[in-house]
Protein backbone atom coordinates (compact mmCIF):
# COMPACT_ATOMS: atom_id res chain seq x y z
CA UNK A 1 0.00 0.00 0.00
CA UNK A 2 0.90 3.60 -1.00
CA UNK A 3 3.17 5.02 2.30
CA UNK A 4 1.36 8.32 1.85
CA UNK A 5 -1.90 6.91 2.91
CA UNK A 6 -2.63 6.68 6.70
CA UNK A 7 -6.49 5.52 6.32
CA UNK A 8 -8.00 3.12 3.61
CA UNK A 9 -11.55 2.01 3.01
CA UNK A 10 -12.94 -0.38 0.11
CA UNK A 11 -16.77 -0.57 0.43
CA UNK A 12 -16.75 -0.48 3.84
CA UNK A 13 -20.28 -1.08 5.30
CA UNK A 14 -21.78 -1.61 8.94
CA UNK A 15 -24.75 -3.14 9.74
CA UNK A 16 -26.39 -3.66 13.26
CA UNK A 17 -29.22 -6.01 14.54
CA UNK A 18 -31.95 -4.43 15.51
CA UNK A 19 -35.60 -5.76 16.48
CA UNK A 20 -37.07 -6.47 13.53
CA UNK A 21 -34.30 -6.50 10.89
CA UNK A 22 -30.61 -4.84 10.62
CA UNK A 23 -29.71 -0.94 10.68
CA UNK A 24 -27.02 -0.28 7.74
CA UNK A 25 -25.16 1.98 9.90
CA UNK A 26 -22.64 2.54 7.57
CA UNK A 27 -22.67 1.60 3.07
CA UNK A 28 -19.93 1.30 0.44
CA UNK A 29 -17.45 3.97 2.28
CA UNK A 30 -14.52 4.49 0.24
CA UNK A 31 -12.32 7.09 1.59
CA UNK A 32 -8.40 7.29 1.56
CA UNK A 33 -6.62 9.47 4.37
CA UNK A 34 -3.45 10.83 3.48
CA UNK A 35 -0.28 11.05 5.87
CA UNK A 36 -0.05 14.66 7.04
CA UNK A 37 -3.95 15.42 7.26
CA UNK A 38 -7.02 16.34 9.43
CA UNK A 39 -9.76 14.81 7.82
CA UNK A 40 -13.34 15.53 8.65
CA UNK A 41 -15.73 13.61 9.06
CA UNK A 42 -19.20 15.63 9.21
CA UNK A 43 -22.51 14.66 10.11
CA UNK A 44 -25.69 14.87 12.22
CA UNK A 45 -26.77 12.05 14.77
CA UNK A 46 -26.73 9.12 13.76
CA UNK A 47 -24.92 9.44 10.55
CA UNK A 48 -22.20 7.02 11.67
CA UNK A 49 -18.91 8.59 12.37
CA UNK A 50 -18.40 6.89 15.59
CA UNK A 51 -19.09 3.61 14.07
CA UNK A 52 -16.87 4.68 11.16
CA UNK A 53 -14.26 5.29 13.96
CA UNK A 54 -14.18 2.25 15.97
CA UNK A 55 -13.87 0.69 13.21
CA UNK A 56 -11.18 2.23 11.97
CA UNK A 57 -9.46 1.56 15.46
CA UNK A 58 -9.96 -2.23 15.98
CA UNK A 59 -13.21 -1.41 18.63
CA UNK A 60 -15.69 -2.90 15.92
CA UNK A 61 -15.47 -5.10 13.27
CA UNK A 62 -16.64 -4.56 9.66
CA UNK A 63 -19.28 -6.35 8.48
CA UNK A 64 -18.94 -6.30 4.59
CA UNK A 65 -15.52 -4.33 2.69
CA UNK A 66 -12.46 -4.06 4.08
CA UNK A 67 -10.24 -0.79 6.03
CA UNK A 68 -6.95 -0.28 6.48
CA UNK A 69 -4.75 1.72 8.71
CA UNK A 70 -0.99 2.61 8.07
CA UNK A 71 -1.52 -0.40 5.98
CA UNK A 72 -2.29 -2.73 8.33
CA UNK A 73 -6.01 -4.52 8.07
CA UNK A 74 -8.38 -3.37 10.94
CA UNK A 75 -9.96 -7.08 11.28
CA UNK A 76 -6.73 -9.38 11.52
CA UNK A 77 -3.69 -6.92 12.36
CA UNK A 78 -4.98 -5.16 14.93
CA UNK A 79 -1.60 -5.34 17.48
CA UNK A 80 0.07 -3.53 14.81
CA UNK A 81 -2.51 -0.62 14.55
CA UNK A 82 -3.13 0.04 18.35
CA UNK A 83 0.99 0.27 18.46
CA UNK A 84 0.31 3.28 16.73
CA UNK A 85 -3.06 4.85 17.15
CA UNK A 86 -4.97 6.41 19.87
CA UNK A 87 -8.38 7.63 20.50
CA UNK A 88 -10.25 11.21 22.09
CA UNK A 89 -13.86 11.22 22.49
CA UNK A 90 -15.98 13.98 23.27
CA UNK A 91 -17.89 13.63 27.01
CA UNK A 92 -15.45 11.17 27.72
CA UNK A 93 -15.35 9.62 31.47
CA UNK A 94 -12.51 7.29 31.36
CA UNK A 95 -9.92 6.79 34.36
CA UNK A 96 -10.24 6.24 38.05
CA UNK A 97 -11.58 9.35 40.52
CA UNK A 98 -9.57 7.97 43.02
CA UNK A 99 -6.22 9.30 41.22
CA UNK A 100 -5.18 12.21 40.43
CA UNK A 101 -4.58 13.85 36.64
CA UNK A 102 -1.01 12.94 36.82
CA UNK A 103 -1.17 9.28 37.97
CA UNK A 104 -4.12 8.66 35.62
CA UNK A 105 -2.04 9.98 32.75
CA UNK A 106 0.56 7.89 34.26
CA UNK A 107 -1.61 4.50 34.23
CA UNK A 108 -2.41 4.85 30.80
CA UNK A 109 0.93 5.27 29.75
CA UNK A 110 1.78 2.45 30.65
CA UNK A 111 -0.51 0.97 28.66
CA UNK A 112 1.93 1.72 25.93
CA UNK A 113 5.02 1.12 27.40
CA UNK A 114 6.48 4.86 28.21
CA UNK A 115 9.38 4.70 30.09
CA UNK A 116 7.84 5.93 33.42
CA UNK A 117 10.54 9.27 33.80
CA UNK A 118 9.85 10.08 29.98
CA UNK A 119 6.30 9.89 31.03
CA UNK A 120 5.87 12.20 33.88
CA UNK A 121 8.20 14.41 31.87
CA UNK A 122 5.81 14.41 28.73
CA UNK A 123 2.47 14.70 31.24
CA UNK A 124 4.11 17.42 32.29
CA UNK A 125 5.29 19.55 29.60
CA UNK A 126 1.90 18.80 28.04
CA UNK A 127 -0.31 19.87 31.65
CA UNK A 128 1.52 22.95 31.08
CA UNK A 129 0.35 24.10 27.39
CA UNK A 130 -3.11 23.39 28.31
CA UNK A 131 -3.09 25.21 31.56
CA UNK A 132 -3.68 22.41 34.22
CA UNK A 133 -0.02 21.97 35.96
CA UNK A 134 -1.94 23.60 38.83
CA UNK A 135 -4.56 20.71 38.90
CA UNK A 136 -2.05 17.68 38.36
CA UNK A 137 -2.53 16.30 41.90
CA UNK A 138 -6.43 17.37 41.32
CA UNK A 139 -8.13 13.79 42.11
CA UNK A 140 -10.08 13.51 38.40
CA UNK A 141 -13.07 13.18 40.65
CA UNK A 142 -13.05 16.84 41.10
CA UNK A 143 -12.59 18.09 37.40
CA UNK A 144 -14.46 20.24 35.71
CA UNK A 145 -16.16 18.85 32.15
CA UNK A 146 -13.49 21.24 30.04
CA UNK A 147 -10.44 20.14 32.13
CA UNK A 148 -11.27 16.45 31.92
CA UNK A 149 -11.50 16.83 28.08
CA UNK A 150 -8.27 18.82 28.52
CA UNK A 151 -6.82 15.52 30.64
CA UNK A 152 -8.23 13.23 27.68
CA UNK A 153 -6.80 14.95 25.27
CA UNK A 154 -3.29 14.67 26.90
CA UNK A 155 -4.03 11.06 27.18
CA UNK A 156 -4.95 10.57 23.64
CA UNK A 157 -1.23 12.07 22.74
CA UNK A 158 0.76 10.74 25.17
CA UNK A 159 1.47 7.43 23.17
CA UNK A 160 2.68 9.67 20.46
CA UNK A 161 0.13 8.28 17.69
CA UNK A 162 0.91 8.11 13.84
CA UNK A 163 -2.46 8.47 13.53
CA UNK A 164 -5.24 10.07 16.36
CA UNK A 165 -8.94 9.47 15.80
CA UNK A 166 -11.05 12.48 17.68
CA UNK A 167 -14.61 11.62 18.13
CA UNK A 168 -16.22 15.13 18.55
CA UNK A 169 -14.16 16.39 20.91
CA UNK A 170 -14.92 19.88 21.40
CA UNK A 171 -18.53 18.27 22.69
CA UNK A 172 -20.04 20.31 25.36
CA UNK A 173 -17.04 22.29 26.11
CA UNK A 174 -17.83 26.07 26.35
CA UNK A 175 -16.30 28.80 23.81
CA UNK A 176 -12.54 29.31 25.52
CA UNK A 177 -11.86 25.66 25.93
CA UNK A 178 -12.74 24.53 22.30
CA UNK A 179 -10.97 27.03 21.08
CA UNK A 180 -8.11 25.97 23.58
CA UNK A 181 -8.39 22.65 22.08
CA UNK A 182 -8.66 23.28 18.31
CA UNK A 183 -5.53 25.33 18.45
CA UNK A 184 -3.53 22.53 20.50
CA UNK A 185 -5.05 20.39 17.51
CA UNK A 186 -3.43 22.33 14.64
CA UNK A 187 0.04 22.91 16.76
CA UNK A 188 0.32 19.13 17.71
CA UNK A 189 0.00 18.14 13.62
CA UNK A 190 2.56 20.83 12.82
CA UNK A 191 4.64 19.55 15.48
CA UNK A 192 5.97 16.30 14.00
CA UNK A 193 5.63 15.41 10.22
CA UNK A 194 3.71 12.46 9.33
CA UNK A 195 1.01 13.00 11.76
CA UNK A 196 -2.57 12.36 10.63
CA UNK A 197 -5.88 13.56 12.28
CA UNK A 198 -9.26 11.24 11.65
CA UNK A 199 -11.87 13.94 13.34
CA UNK A 200 -15.71 13.55 13.47
CA UNK A 201 -17.29 16.90 14.37
CA UNK A 202 -20.97 18.21 14.44
CA UNK A 203 -20.14 21.93 13.83
CA UNK A 204 -19.31 22.94 10.87
CA UNK A 205 -17.09 25.91 11.93
CA UNK A 206 -14.79 23.67 13.22
CA UNK A 207 -14.73 21.19 10.55
CA UNK A 208 -14.16 24.24 8.38
CA UNK A 209 -11.10 26.27 10.56
CA UNK A 210 -9.63 22.41 11.39
CA UNK A 211 -9.82 20.15 8.13
CA UNK A 212 -7.73 20.01 5.03
CA UNK A 213 -10.84 17.42 3.66
CA UNK A 214 -14.44 17.02 4.57
CA UNK A 215 -16.44 14.00 4.09
CA UNK A 216 -20.03 14.96 4.43
CA UNK A 217 -21.84 12.23 5.56
CA UNK A 218 -25.69 11.20 6.09
CA UNK A 219 -27.26 8.28 6.92
CA UNK A 220 -24.26 6.02 6.62
CA UNK A 221 -23.25 7.10 3.29
CA UNK A 222 -20.48 9.86 2.39
CA UNK A 223 -22.14 12.92 -0.08
CA UNK A 224 -19.57 14.87 -0.77
CA UNK A 225 -15.96 14.66 0.29
CA UNK A 226 -13.68 17.67 -0.66
CA UNK A 227 -11.63 20.64 0.62
CA UNK A 228 -13.40 22.96 2.53
CA UNK A 229 -13.26 25.42 -0.25
CA UNK A 230 -14.07 22.91 -2.53
CA UNK A 231 -17.09 22.42 -0.95
CA UNK A 232 -18.39 25.72 -1.08
CA UNK A 233 -17.68 26.03 -4.64
CA UNK A 234 -20.93 23.17 -5.14
CA UNK A 235 -22.20 26.55 -4.13
CA UNK A 236 -21.01 29.17 -6.70
CA UNK A 237 -23.88 30.06 -8.69
CA UNK A 238 -26.25 29.75 -6.19
CA UNK A 239 -27.58 33.60 -4.78
CA UNK A 240 -27.88 33.37 -0.88
CA UNK A 241 -29.54 35.72 1.19
CA UNK A 242 -30.29 36.30 4.49
CA UNK A 243 -32.95 38.55 6.10
CA UNK A 244 -33.70 39.26 9.67
CA UNK A 245 -37.42 39.73 10.40
CA UNK A 246 -39.80 41.01 13.12
CA UNK A 247 -43.63 39.19 13.47
CA UNK A 248 -45.59 38.82 15.90
CA UNK A 249 -44.65 35.54 18.17
CA UNK A 250 -47.80 33.44 16.87
CA UNK A 251 -46.85 33.56 13.47
CA UNK A 252 -45.06 31.05 11.85
CA UNK A 253 -43.07 31.05 8.39
CA UNK A 254 -43.72 27.59 6.39
CA UNK A 255 -43.07 28.60 2.87
CA UNK A 256 -41.19 31.27 0.78
CA UNK A 257 -42.00 31.56 -3.11
CA UNK A 258 -39.39 31.55 -5.20
CA UNK A 259 -36.71 30.08 -3.02
CA UNK A 260 -35.00 26.54 -2.19
CA UNK A 261 -33.05 25.73 0.88
CA UNK A 262 -35.27 27.82 2.50
CA UNK A 263 -34.84 27.81 6.55
CA UNK A 264 -35.37 29.67 9.70
CA UNK A 265 -33.77 30.42 12.96
CA UNK A 266 -35.45 32.29 15.75
CA UNK A 267 -33.16 35.22 17.45
CA UNK A 268 -33.50 37.58 20.38
CA UNK A 269 -36.36 39.77 20.95
CA UNK A 270 -38.85 37.28 19.11
CA UNK A 271 -36.98 38.26 15.46
CA UNK A 272 -36.17 35.38 12.77
CA UNK A 273 -33.68 34.72 10.62
CA UNK A 274 -34.35 33.08 7.42
CA UNK A 275 -31.90 31.97 4.95
CA UNK A 276 -32.63 31.26 1.70
CA UNK A 277 -31.34 30.77 -2.29
CA UNK A 278 -32.87 31.92 -5.70
CA UNK A 279 -32.16 31.53 -8.88
CA UNK A 280 -33.73 34.82 -10.62
CA UNK A 281 -32.37 37.95 -8.80
CA UNK A 282 -35.45 39.77 -10.00
CA UNK A 283 -37.74 37.59 -7.89
CA UNK A 284 -35.70 39.13 -4.54
CA UNK A 285 -38.85 42.17 -4.50
CA UNK A 286 -41.86 39.79 -4.62
CA UNK A 287 -40.37 37.98 -2.17
CA UNK A 288 -40.18 40.94 0.13
CA UNK A 289 -43.78 41.70 -0.91
CA UNK A 290 -45.07 38.34 0.06
CA UNK A 291 -43.68 38.60 3.53
CA UNK A 292 -44.88 42.05 4.22
CA UNK A 293 -47.99 40.55 3.29
CA UNK A 294 -47.84 37.70 5.77
CA UNK A 295 -47.00 40.08 8.58
CA UNK A 296 -43.33 39.77 8.58
CA UNK A 297 -41.42 43.24 8.50
CA UNK A 298 -38.30 43.30 7.16
CA UNK A 299 -35.31 44.76 9.87
CA UNK A 300 -32.05 44.02 7.41
CA UNK A 301 -31.27 41.79 4.73
CA UNK A 302 -27.87 40.48 3.25
CA UNK A 303 -26.25 38.59 -0.04
CA UNK A 304 -23.86 35.94 1.88
CA UNK A 305 -20.76 34.08 0.87
CA UNK A 306 -21.78 30.25 1.52
CA UNK A 307 -21.38 28.59 4.57
CA UNK A 308 -20.18 24.99 4.72
CA UNK A 309 -23.77 24.71 6.54
CA UNK A 310 -25.33 25.51 2.74
CA UNK A 311 -23.37 23.15 1.54
CA UNK A 312 -24.46 20.67 3.80
CA UNK A 313 -28.47 21.88 2.99
CA UNK A 314 -27.50 21.76 -0.74
CA UNK A 315 -26.18 18.02 -0.20
CA UNK A 316 -27.96 16.07 2.23
CA UNK A 317 -31.27 18.11 1.45
CA UNK A 318 -31.85 18.69 5.20
CA UNK A 319 -31.17 20.93 7.61
CA UNK A 320 -27.99 20.09 9.82
CA UNK A 321 -29.44 19.91 13.28
CA UNK A 322 -27.05 19.86 16.16
CA UNK A 323 -27.23 17.79 19.38
CA UNK A 324 -28.39 19.89 22.31
CA UNK B 1 6.13 -11.98 20.73
CA UNK B 2 8.76 -10.02 20.92
CA UNK B 3 10.43 -8.14 23.84
CA UNK B 4 9.01 -4.63 23.71
CA UNK B 5 5.58 -6.53 23.76
CA UNK B 6 6.37 -8.12 26.81
CA UNK B 7 7.93 -5.49 28.50
CA UNK B 8 5.13 -3.24 27.55
CA UNK B 9 2.41 -5.61 29.31
CA UNK B 10 4.57 -5.94 32.29
CA UNK B 11 3.89 -2.38 32.83
CA UNK B 12 0.75 -2.33 32.22
CA UNK B 13 0.49 -4.68 34.68
CA UNK B 14 1.31 -2.46 37.04
CA UNK B 15 0.25 0.74 36.17
CA UNK B 16 -3.24 -1.30 36.48
CA UNK B 17 -2.55 -2.29 39.52
CA UNK B 18 -1.76 0.97 41.28
CA UNK B 19 -5.52 2.78 41.52
CA UNK B 20 -6.17 -0.56 43.41
CA UNK B 21 -3.51 0.10 45.80
CA UNK B 22 -4.07 3.86 45.91
CA UNK B 23 -7.48 3.42 46.72
CA UNK B 24 -6.71 1.08 49.57
CA UNK B 25 -4.52 4.16 51.52
CA UNK B 26 -6.19 7.06 50.22
CA UNK B 27 -10.46 5.68 51.61
CA UNK B 28 -10.51 4.57 55.11
CA UNK B 29 -14.22 3.56 55.09
CA UNK B 30 -12.76 0.07 54.31
CA UNK B 31 -12.14 -0.98 57.61
CA UNK B 32 -15.06 -0.66 59.08
CA UNK B 33 -16.67 -3.14 56.16
CA UNK B 34 -13.80 -5.62 55.83
CA UNK B 35 -12.66 -5.65 59.70
CA UNK B 36 -14.98 -5.32 62.34
CA UNK B 37 -17.26 -6.95 60.13
CA UNK B 38 -15.40 -10.46 59.50
CA UNK B 39 -14.43 -9.68 63.20
CA UNK B 40 -18.03 -9.47 64.36
CA UNK B 41 -18.87 -13.18 62.49
CA UNK B 42 -15.34 -14.58 63.83
CA UNK B 43 -16.56 -13.17 68.09
CA UNK B 44 -20.25 -14.90 67.18
CA UNK B 45 -18.77 -18.49 66.43
CA UNK B 46 -15.93 -17.90 68.92
CA UNK B 47 -18.61 -18.00 71.34
CA UNK B 48 -20.58 -20.71 70.54
CA UNK B 49 -17.19 -22.63 69.87
CA UNK B 50 -16.45 -21.79 73.95
CA UNK B 51 -19.99 -22.68 74.38
CA UNK B 52 -19.85 -25.92 73.29
CA UNK B 53 -16.05 -26.70 75.00
CA UNK B 54 -14.30 -26.79 71.46
CA UNK B 55 -10.50 -26.32 71.65
CA UNK B 56 -8.91 -22.83 71.71
CA UNK B 57 -7.46 -23.75 67.89
CA UNK B 58 -11.49 -23.76 66.44
CA UNK B 59 -11.19 -19.68 67.84
CA UNK B 60 -8.18 -20.11 65.32
CA UNK B 61 -10.14 -21.53 62.66
CA UNK B 62 -12.67 -18.58 62.67
CA UNK B 63 -10.17 -16.13 62.95
CA UNK B 64 -8.34 -17.20 60.50
CA UNK B 65 -11.85 -17.71 57.77
CA UNK B 66 -12.40 -14.16 58.92
CA UNK B 67 -9.01 -13.37 57.30
CA UNK B 68 -9.11 -15.00 54.44
CA UNK B 69 -12.69 -14.09 53.81
CA UNK B 70 -11.70 -10.71 52.64
CA UNK B 71 -10.04 -12.26 49.73
CA UNK B 72 -12.93 -13.98 48.54
CA UNK B 73 -15.18 -10.82 48.93
CA UNK B 74 -12.58 -9.06 46.78
CA UNK B 75 -13.02 -11.48 44.22
CA UNK B 76 -16.35 -11.86 44.19
CA UNK B 77 -17.41 -8.05 43.93
CA UNK B 78 -14.51 -6.49 42.87
CA UNK B 79 -12.99 -8.46 40.73
CA UNK B 80 -15.80 -10.52 39.22
CA UNK B 81 -17.80 -7.32 38.14
CA UNK B 82 -14.77 -4.92 37.59
CA UNK B 83 -15.04 -5.35 33.78
CA UNK B 84 -18.61 -4.20 33.92
CA UNK B 85 -17.98 -0.69 35.85
CA UNK B 86 -15.10 -0.34 33.00
CA UNK B 87 -17.00 -1.01 30.13
CA UNK B 88 -19.40 1.71 32.15
CA UNK B 89 -16.85 4.19 32.85
CA UNK B 90 -15.45 3.71 29.07
CA UNK B 91 -12.28 2.40 30.07
CA UNK B 92 -12.94 -1.02 28.67
CA UNK B 93 -12.58 0.58 25.66
CA UNK B 94 -9.28 2.19 25.74
CA UNK B 95 -7.99 -0.93 27.14
CA UNK B 96 -9.15 -3.29 23.93
CA UNK B 97 -8.27 -0.15 22.24
CA UNK B 98 -4.37 -0.19 23.88
CA UNK B 99 -1.27 -2.15 22.40
CA UNK B 100 -1.51 -5.11 25.38
CA UNK B 101 -3.40 -7.88 25.92
CA UNK B 102 -6.26 -7.59 28.17
CA UNK B 103 -5.53 -10.38 30.37
CA UNK B 104 -2.74 -7.87 31.88
CA UNK B 105 -5.45 -5.67 32.59
CA UNK B 106 -6.98 -8.34 34.70
CA UNK B 107 -3.94 -9.56 36.16
CA UNK B 108 -2.81 -6.08 37.29
CA UNK B 109 -6.28 -5.42 38.88
CA UNK B 110 -5.95 -9.02 40.45
CA UNK B 111 -2.65 -8.09 42.22
CA UNK B 112 -3.34 -4.83 42.87
CA UNK B 113 -6.61 -6.34 44.86
CA UNK B 114 -4.52 -8.89 46.37
CA UNK B 115 -2.31 -6.43 47.85
CA UNK B 116 -4.87 -3.66 49.15
CA UNK B 117 -6.97 -7.02 50.27
CA UNK B 118 -3.73 -8.32 52.34
CA UNK B 119 -3.79 -5.63 54.50
CA UNK B 120 -7.51 -6.26 55.32
CA UNK B 121 -6.35 -9.98 55.97
CA UNK B 122 -3.68 -9.24 58.26
CA UNK B 123 -5.80 -6.61 60.12
CA UNK B 124 -8.23 -9.23 60.78
CA UNK B 125 -5.69 -11.42 61.51
CA UNK B 126 -3.42 -9.80 64.18
CA UNK B 127 -7.02 -8.17 65.76
CA UNK B 128 -8.01 -11.60 65.94
CA UNK B 129 -4.95 -13.26 67.77
CA UNK B 130 -4.94 -10.69 70.09
CA UNK B 131 -8.59 -10.64 70.90
CA UNK B 132 -8.87 -14.65 71.55
CA UNK B 133 -5.06 -14.47 72.49
CA UNK B 134 -4.51 -17.67 70.00
CA UNK B 135 -1.71 -20.10 69.61
CA UNK B 136 -0.12 -20.48 66.04
CA UNK B 137 2.39 -23.65 65.50
CA UNK B 138 4.50 -23.52 62.18
CA UNK B 139 4.22 -26.95 60.88
CA UNK B 140 5.59 -26.50 57.92
CA UNK B 141 6.47 -22.96 56.05
CA UNK B 142 6.97 -23.92 52.50
CA UNK B 143 3.85 -25.79 52.07
CA UNK B 144 2.52 -22.70 54.19
CA UNK B 145 3.21 -20.43 51.65
CA UNK B 146 2.69 -22.67 48.52
CA UNK B 147 -0.85 -22.95 49.86
CA UNK B 148 -1.25 -19.53 50.55
CA UNK B 149 0.00 -18.10 47.44
CA UNK B 150 -1.89 -20.86 45.29
CA UNK B 151 -4.98 -19.71 46.69
CA UNK B 152 -4.90 -16.53 46.20
CA UNK B 153 -3.79 -17.92 41.74
CA UNK B 154 -6.90 -19.99 41.83
CA UNK B 155 -9.17 -17.70 43.86
CA UNK B 156 -8.06 -14.30 41.47
CA UNK B 157 -8.30 -17.14 38.30
CA UNK B 158 -11.59 -17.85 39.34
CA UNK B 159 -12.35 -13.78 39.62
CA UNK B 160 -10.80 -13.39 36.02
CA UNK B 161 -13.03 -15.73 34.56
CA UNK B 162 -15.64 -14.80 36.24
CA UNK B 163 -15.32 -10.85 35.15
CA UNK B 164 -15.15 -11.65 31.78
CA UNK B 165 -17.97 -13.99 32.18
CA UNK B 166 -20.07 -11.32 33.81
CA UNK B 167 -19.87 -9.19 31.28
CA UNK B 168 -21.13 -11.61 28.41
CA UNK B 169 -23.82 -12.07 30.69
CA UNK B 170 -24.58 -8.68 31.58
CA UNK B 171 -26.58 -7.52 34.89
CA UNK B 172 -28.32 -10.18 35.65
CA UNK B 173 -24.90 -11.65 36.73
CA UNK B 174 -25.04 -9.42 39.84
CA UNK B 175 -27.71 -11.26 41.37
CA UNK B 176 -25.27 -14.58 41.10
CA UNK B 177 -22.89 -12.87 43.19
CA UNK B 178 -25.61 -11.98 45.98
CA UNK B 179 -26.62 -15.36 45.68
CA UNK B 180 -23.12 -17.01 46.58
CA UNK B 181 -21.79 -15.11 49.07
CA UNK B 182 -23.58 -16.29 52.01
CA UNK B 183 -23.58 -20.16 50.81
CA UNK B 184 -19.88 -20.07 50.15
CA UNK B 185 -18.87 -19.24 53.71
CA UNK B 186 -20.70 -22.02 54.59
CA UNK B 187 -19.71 -25.03 52.03
CA UNK B 188 -15.96 -23.76 52.33
CA UNK B 189 -15.93 -23.91 56.09
CA UNK B 190 -15.07 -20.18 56.31
CA UNK B 191 -15.51 -20.43 59.97
CA UNK B 192 -15.33 -23.99 61.05
CA UNK B 193 -13.44 -27.17 59.69
CA UNK B 194 -15.08 -28.35 56.08
CA UNK B 195 -14.74 -32.04 57.02
CA UNK B 196 -17.66 -31.84 59.09
CA UNK B 197 -19.69 -31.32 55.95
CA UNK B 198 -18.42 -34.61 54.42
CA UNK B 199 -18.67 -35.22 50.61
CA UNK B 200 -20.03 -31.76 50.14
CA UNK B 201 -16.84 -30.74 50.70
CA UNK B 202 -15.34 -32.28 47.44
CA UNK B 203 -18.34 -30.60 45.76
CA UNK B 204 -16.75 -27.05 47.48
CA UNK B 205 -13.54 -27.84 46.67
CA UNK B 206 -14.13 -25.95 43.56
CA UNK B 207 -13.98 -22.79 45.15
CA UNK B 208 -10.17 -22.67 46.12
CA UNK B 209 -10.96 -20.95 49.50
CA UNK B 210 -12.50 -24.47 51.02
CA UNK B 211 -9.21 -26.31 50.17
CA UNK B 212 -6.66 -23.21 50.61
CA UNK B 213 -8.58 -22.81 54.10
CA UNK B 214 -8.13 -26.32 55.20
CA UNK B 215 -4.52 -26.46 54.00
CA UNK B 216 -3.93 -23.08 56.07
CA UNK B 217 -5.70 -24.32 58.99
CA UNK B 218 -3.52 -27.60 58.94
CA UNK B 219 -0.38 -25.96 58.76
CA UNK B 220 -1.22 -23.00 61.28
CA UNK B 221 -2.39 -24.68 64.38
CA UNK B 222 -1.53 -28.05 66.49
CA UNK B 223 -5.36 -29.86 66.36
CA UNK B 224 -5.23 -28.58 62.32
CA UNK B 225 -4.46 -32.23 60.98
CA UNK B 226 -6.85 -33.68 63.15
CA UNK B 227 -9.55 -31.93 61.68
CA UNK B 228 -7.92 -32.17 57.84
CA UNK B 229 -9.96 -32.14 55.20
CA UNK B 230 -7.58 -33.84 52.81
CA UNK B 231 -3.81 -34.49 53.05
CA UNK B 232 -1.79 -31.22 52.51
CA UNK B 233 -0.29 -32.55 49.27
CA UNK B 234 -3.02 -33.61 47.94
CA UNK B 235 -4.83 -30.54 48.47
CA UNK B 236 -1.43 -28.42 46.95
CA UNK B 237 -2.24 -30.54 43.52
CA UNK B 238 -6.09 -29.66 43.70
CA UNK B 239 -5.24 -25.88 43.73
CA UNK B 240 -2.46 -26.00 41.55
CA UNK B 241 -4.93 -27.88 38.92
CA UNK B 242 -7.79 -25.12 39.70
CA UNK B 243 -5.24 -22.02 39.08
CA UNK B 244 -4.15 -23.76 35.74
CA UNK B 245 -7.93 -24.38 34.58
CA UNK B 246 -9.54 -20.96 35.96
CA UNK B 247 -6.04 -18.95 34.18
CA UNK B 248 -7.13 -21.35 31.16
CA UNK B 249 -10.77 -20.55 31.09
CA UNK B 250 -10.23 -16.89 32.19
CA UNK B 251 -7.86 -16.36 29.31
CA UNK B 252 -10.94 -18.14 26.83
CA UNK B 253 -13.45 -16.15 27.86
CA UNK B 254 -11.60 -12.53 27.87
CA UNK B 255 -10.66 -13.88 24.18
CA UNK B 256 -14.16 -14.50 23.87
CA UNK B 257 -15.22 -11.60 25.28
CA UNK B 258 -13.27 -9.07 22.39
CA UNK B 259 -14.18 -10.92 19.94
CA UNK B 260 -18.18 -10.30 21.02
CA UNK B 261 -17.59 -6.47 21.31
CA UNK B 262 -16.29 -5.96 18.14
CA UNK B 263 -18.46 -8.40 16.27
CA UNK B 264 -22.16 -7.07 17.66
CA UNK B 265 -20.92 -3.60 18.99
CA UNK B 266 -21.98 -3.88 22.39
CA UNK B 267 -19.75 -4.36 24.68
CA UNK B 268 -18.14 -0.89 24.37
CA UNK B 269 -20.72 1.17 24.70
CA UNK B 270 -21.38 3.20 28.04
CA UNK B 271 -25.00 4.01 27.87
CA UNK B 272 -26.26 0.30 27.30
N1 LIG C 1 -24.11 -1.03 19.11
C1 LIG C 1 -25.12 -0.63 18.36
N2 LIG C 1 -26.20 -1.42 18.19
C2 LIG C 1 -27.22 -1.04 17.41
N3 LIG C 1 -27.28 0.13 16.73
C3 LIG C 1 -26.24 0.97 16.87
C4 LIG C 1 -25.12 0.64 17.67
N4 LIG C 1 -24.24 1.68 17.61
C5 LIG C 1 -24.79 2.59 16.80
N5 LIG C 1 -25.99 2.19 16.34
C6 LIG C 1 -26.86 2.91 15.38
O1 LIG C 1 -26.11 3.12 14.20
C7 LIG C 1 -26.34 4.42 13.67
C8 LIG C 1 -25.03 5.17 13.57
O2 LIG C 1 -24.57 5.44 14.88
P1 LIG C 1 -23.23 6.23 15.17
O3 LIG C 1 -23.04 6.22 16.64
O4 LIG C 1 -22.15 5.69 14.34
O5 LIG C 1 -23.61 7.69 14.68
P2 LIG C 1 -22.86 9.07 14.89
O6 LIG C 1 -22.72 9.69 13.55
O7 LIG C 1 -21.62 8.88 15.67
O8 LIG C 1 -23.92 9.88 15.73
P3 LIG C 1 -23.71 10.97 16.89
O9 LIG C 1 -23.52 12.25 16.20
O10 LIG C 1 -25.00 10.93 17.63
O11 LIG C 1 -22.55 10.55 17.71
C9 LIG C 1 -27.34 5.06 14.59
O12 LIG C 1 -28.62 4.88 14.03
C10 LIG C 1 -27.24 4.28 15.87
O13 LIG C 1 -28.45 4.26 16.56
MG1 LIG D 1 -20.95 9.60 17.50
Amino acid sequence: MDDSISIKTENLGRIYKKEGGVLEALKNININVNRGEIFGLLGPNGAGKTTLIKILTTLLLPSSGKAYVLGYDVETETLKIREKINMVSGGEWAGYGILTVRENLWMFSQFYGIPTKKAKREIDKYLEIFGLEEDANTKISKLSTGMRQKMNIIRGILSNPEVLFLDEPTLGLDVQIARTVRSFIKVWMKEKEGRTILLTTHYLNEADELCNRIAIIDNGEIHALDTPQGLKKILKNKIMYSVELERESYLNLKELPYTTKFTVNPLKDGKIEVKFQIQDENKIVDIFNYLKNNGFNLVSFRKREPTLEDVFIEIVGKEFKEDE
Amino acid sequence: MNKEYIIRNLKAILGRAYPRVIAANREYSWIIADIILPLLSVIAYGTLYKFLGASKDFLGFAVLGGAMSAFWLNVLWDMASQLYWEKMSGNLQLYILSPISLVSILLGMSIGGMLATSLRAAATLIVGTFIFKLDFSLINITQLLLVFFLTLAALYGLGMMLASLYLIWGREAWHLSEFFQEPVYLVSGMYFPVKFLGKVGFFSSLIPLTVGLDGLRQLLFKEGATFGFLSVNIEILILIILTVIYALLAIYYLKKMEYLARKEGKLTIRWE
